[in-house]
């Protein structure tokens, strides 16, 4: 071949080759995408049955509960309007916390809870992951008690909390047994 | 009075950077000798400047002053002297003046190490340090000074994040900035030789060192991150796709990359322009790497700050970087002349499908970084890019490069002959195979086909390197001996075989566990039995903490005895899980105390991971190849070689003149 030709032919594969590589890395991407939703957003049907994504929120205090031989979790996540149940089989992080921020990341089973693969927490006292702090919405919150106070006006009883479980009442029910892997 | 004089240290710093890049460049332009000998000063005046204001700051934490903001939200009277020390680049303020204090000291660097340059290069050189130097003390400056004062002053300070008190991160962060900020050195040279037009294997030769030397500083500060990782943060995890971590591995892919065209543009005058190109594409994606980790856009572990107005400044810095170094090359390049011609099979051929697979990689890291936040400037949605898509992208296009790295050395430069070269690489081949399949057999009793085609490939690296030292000594049979080069990248290679049998084991073979455990537990692990005895208060410095003790037998006999901790940090209290590891050459046995599940049930995490060291072994041996070729004598004989040139040519003009 002459040097144009070569040139040309070089050319050629290195588009091929480009245009392959770039179909191939933008599948794997999609494939791996997971999407941020609140809480509010769950609720409302947004994500797609069977999705993994990710659930952010704030941890609602006093939810969590642990197994006692188990490594079983459960707590609700919200965002002071709707809430999701979670739970979670692994070691929670350290700075995993009651009424504190968390993202989740796993999907939700037939039964409505969320099923977290993964859970994550902020990596300093101060610091909040952006997306919950967008996520949250504003809430008369009593930092005393810890309890969510809901005033009685119409305005807010379209507010009122809503599990995806029907009821929470199922959280108090005995945790399933979970084999130690 | 200590953080003024730092403050005000970094002021006049400003100013000389300032001089350093504005007279060198005008007297290169105008061709005045004495604006041009400005440039060597003024880099040595700067760093100066900058060493004061670092060791001032230094000396606020050393003295607990906390009268100064940063010195208050990041240190305590009773933080270890050597975490206030370290704590000195623990946050953002600190770690700019950090990443400033090491551009001035390769700036420094250049002025030794640089009496080969030509004056006019060597000016345009250090007027472009400079004006990088103008940029970031202007953004401390600007936003982010760490020798504010606070009113009233603090009677105690915050203390460090628990995360960062550990030995890995006190040399974490100057290793790593090292190597981003080295590439910053090729950048200007880079630069220099498009303003002044000569683009040759001269200015190849003059980049080679400097370029590797940042890229092992960028590879050591790398593994140390990892590493860290491993042990502190990741739950036995040791490398996690995280943005912050990809932003230092794209420099770090873009470095290799350059090392490898730099050869050929060094020695064949080979991809000139192409090799301007990548010097610029290193440095840039340096400062890309800045303004993900410094400008808070990232939702990641490790982004501990976040502020709009700063990553506003280092974008636009970045867009002025990279938009009048592209500008000057679209310039310049065109005029550049193509190297020699070289043939299919050629040691240039296999140069360039080292560097085609290295951007493709890089491409597909930029794009699964770039892509959540690019969808969520865009509105479309909050996404995250998983690890698995990472995987899918990286490693093939990574295997096909190790498997010509074993080639790519022995084939000849301009025209290879490939017969006589395959028939000695059948038996690299085919003891590659052998070795490739037994050691997953021998070291672990198992082995997947997969486990066997890639420790066969990381084989295939290691022989073929040591086939090409063969015949490199047996040529030279009579002369001085081979260059440190050799050897270098003999090493380095042999490093990423070293790397790709860690990863692989380690990946396939791990075993993990998460146990509910109360004392007098056990857990086994293939053959290792974990027995947790007891698990006791124990107090440090500045935290409490729970310390287990986990007794490891193998067969009844006792193998170690492992003491992870559960601390908990007075002024932050927050909980911070540290490891207990114990490493032998062919495995890491790992323990994680997690959280207490009720009155005598803990949570642990128990690892087993074979090969696990050699994950790090196989980048030092990379960095240590780094080393043994910067110092290669060729460098320094070239440069000796020029100077006397030099001087002939300059006493011949001067006999010319006479004789006029």
């Amino acid at each position: 071949m002459k040097p144009r030709q070569k040139r040309l032919f070089l050319a050629g594969m290195a588009l091929v080759g480009v245009i392959v590589a770039a179909t191939l890395a933008i599948n794997a991407l999609q494939g791996n995408m997971a999407y941020f939703f609140s809480p509010s957003q769950v609720v409302a049907g947004t994500v797609k049955p069977g999705e993994t994504f990710r659930l952010g929120g704030m941890v609602r205090s006093g939810t969590l509960e642990k197994s006692s031989d188990s490594l079983e979790s459960r707590f609700i996540v919200t965002d002071n309007v709707r809430q999701v149940v979670v739970s979670y089989s692994g070691i929670l992080p350290d700075l995993f916390k009651e009424g504190q921020g968390t993202v989740a990341k796993g999907r939700i089973g037939k039964d409505g809870i969320f099923y977290a693969e993964e859970v994550l927490a902020k990596h300093d006292e101060s610091y909040m992951p952006p997306e919950v702090a967008a996520a949250m919405q504003p809430m008369p919150y009593n930092k005393n008690n810890n309890q969510i106070l809901i005033p009685r006006s119409a305005a807010t009883e379209k507010r009122e909390i809503r599990t995806v479980q029907s009821e929470a009442a199922e959280l108090s029910a005995p945790l399933p047994r979970v084999e130690i892997k | 009075m200590v953080p003024e004089i730092g403050h005000f240290a970094l002021v006049i710093a400003l100013f000389v950077a300032l001089v350093q890049t504005i007279m060198p460049m005008l007297g290169a332009y105008r061709g005045i000798p004495e604006l041009m000998a400005m440039g060597k000063p003024a880099a040595r005046v700067q760093f100066l400047f900058i060493a004061v204001a670092f060791f001032m700051l230094t000396l606020a934490f050393i003295e607990n002053d906390f009268s100064v903001a940063y010195v208050a939200q990041n240190s305590n009277s009773a933080l270890p002297i050597e975490y206030r020390i370290s704590a000195v680049w623990g946050a953002h303020e600190g770690s700019l003046l950090l990443w400033v204090f090491m551009l001035a000291s390769w700036g420094l660097a250049i002025t030794i190490f640089s009496k080969s340059l030509p004056e006019h290069f060597l000016a345009r050189v250090m007027s472009v340090m400079g004006f990088t130097g103008v940029g970031f003390i202007l953004f401390i400056l600007m936003t982010s000074n760490p020798f504010d004062r606070l009113i009233p002053a603090a009677a105690d300070g915050r203390d460090l994040n628990p995360l960062l008190q550990d030995p890995g991160l006190i040399i974490h962060p100057p290793m790593l900035y090292m190597g981003y900020v080295g590439f910053s050195v090729a950048f200007s040279f880079a630069v220099a030789a498009l303003l002044g037009g000569h683009l040759d294997a001269t200015w190849a030769r003059w980049s080679r060192p400097w370029t590797t030397v940042a890229w092992l500083f960028l590879t050591i500060g790398i593994v140390l991150g990892s590493w860290w990782a491993y042990y502190e943060l990741g739950w036995g995890g040791w490398w996690f796709w995280d943005p912050v971590e990809n932003a230092s591995l794209m420099p770090w892919l873009a470095g290799t990359a350059l090392i490898h065209s730099l050869a050929a543009t060094e020695k064949r005058g080979a991809f000139k322009s192409w090799t301007v190109l990548l010097a610029i594409l290193a440095f840039s994606l340096s400062l890309l790497g800045t303004f993900l980790v410094r400008s808070g856009v990232l939702v990641s572990v490790h982004a501990f700050a976040s502020d709009p107005e700063r990553g506003v400044f280092i974008l636009g810095f970045l867009v002025v970087v990279i938009g009048v170094s592209l500008g000057l090359y679209a310039w310049r390049a065109p005029s550049v002349h193509g190297g020699g011609r070289f043939e299919w099979f050629s040691r240039e051929m296999l140069l360039l499908a080292n560097n085609v697979l290295l951007m493709a990689a890089l491409a597909a890291v930029l794009m699964g970084t770039m892509a959540p936040i690019v969808l969520d400037a865009l509105n479309l949605g909050k996404i995250s890019v998983g690890p698995p898509y990472f995987d899918v992208v990286f490693v093939p296009v990574m295997l096909p490069l190790v498997i010509l790295m074993g080639i790519g050395p022995l084939v000849s430069w301009q025209a290879g002959d490939a017969r006589p070269l395959f028939k000695k690489l059948r038996i690299v081949l085919a003891v590659s195979l052998v070795t490739g399949i037994a050691l997953p057999l021998i070291a672990m009793g198992k082995a997947t086909l997969m486990v066997a085609a890639s420790t066969t490939i990381a084989m295939w690296v290691i022989l073929s390197s040591a086939q090409y030292l063969r015949d490199r000594i047996k040529r030279n049979v009579g002369n001085k001996g081979l260059s440190a080069g050799v050897y270098g990248m003999v090493i380095a290679h042999a490093g990423v075989g070293v790397f790709v049998i860690g990863v692989t084991l380690s990946s396939v073979f791990s075993v993990e566990r998460d146990v509910h455990m109360r004392v007098g537990d056990t857990v086994q692990i293939n053959n290792f039995v974990f027995r947790l005895d007891e698990v006791k208060p124990v107090r440090g410095p500045n935290y409490h903490s729970d310390m287990a003790r986990v007794n490891i037998t193998r067969d009844g006999e006792q193998v170690a005895v492992l003491t992870p901790e559960k601390r908990t940090y007075f002024i932050q209290t927050m909980p911070m899980t540290e490891a207990s590891i114990d490493t032998t050459l062919l495995r890491d046995l790992y323990v994680a105390l997690a959280e207490q599940r009720d009155a005598d049930g803990w949570a642990l995490r128990v690892y087993h991971r074979p090969f696990q060291a050699w994950i790090w072994s196989g980048p030092l041996l990379m960095a240590l190849g780094g080393i043994l070729a910067a110092s290669d004598r060729r460098y320094r004989v070239s440069a000796r070689h020029i100077l006397q040139a030099r001087r002939k040519t300059a006493s011949a003009s001067v006999s010319d003149g006479a004789q006029a």
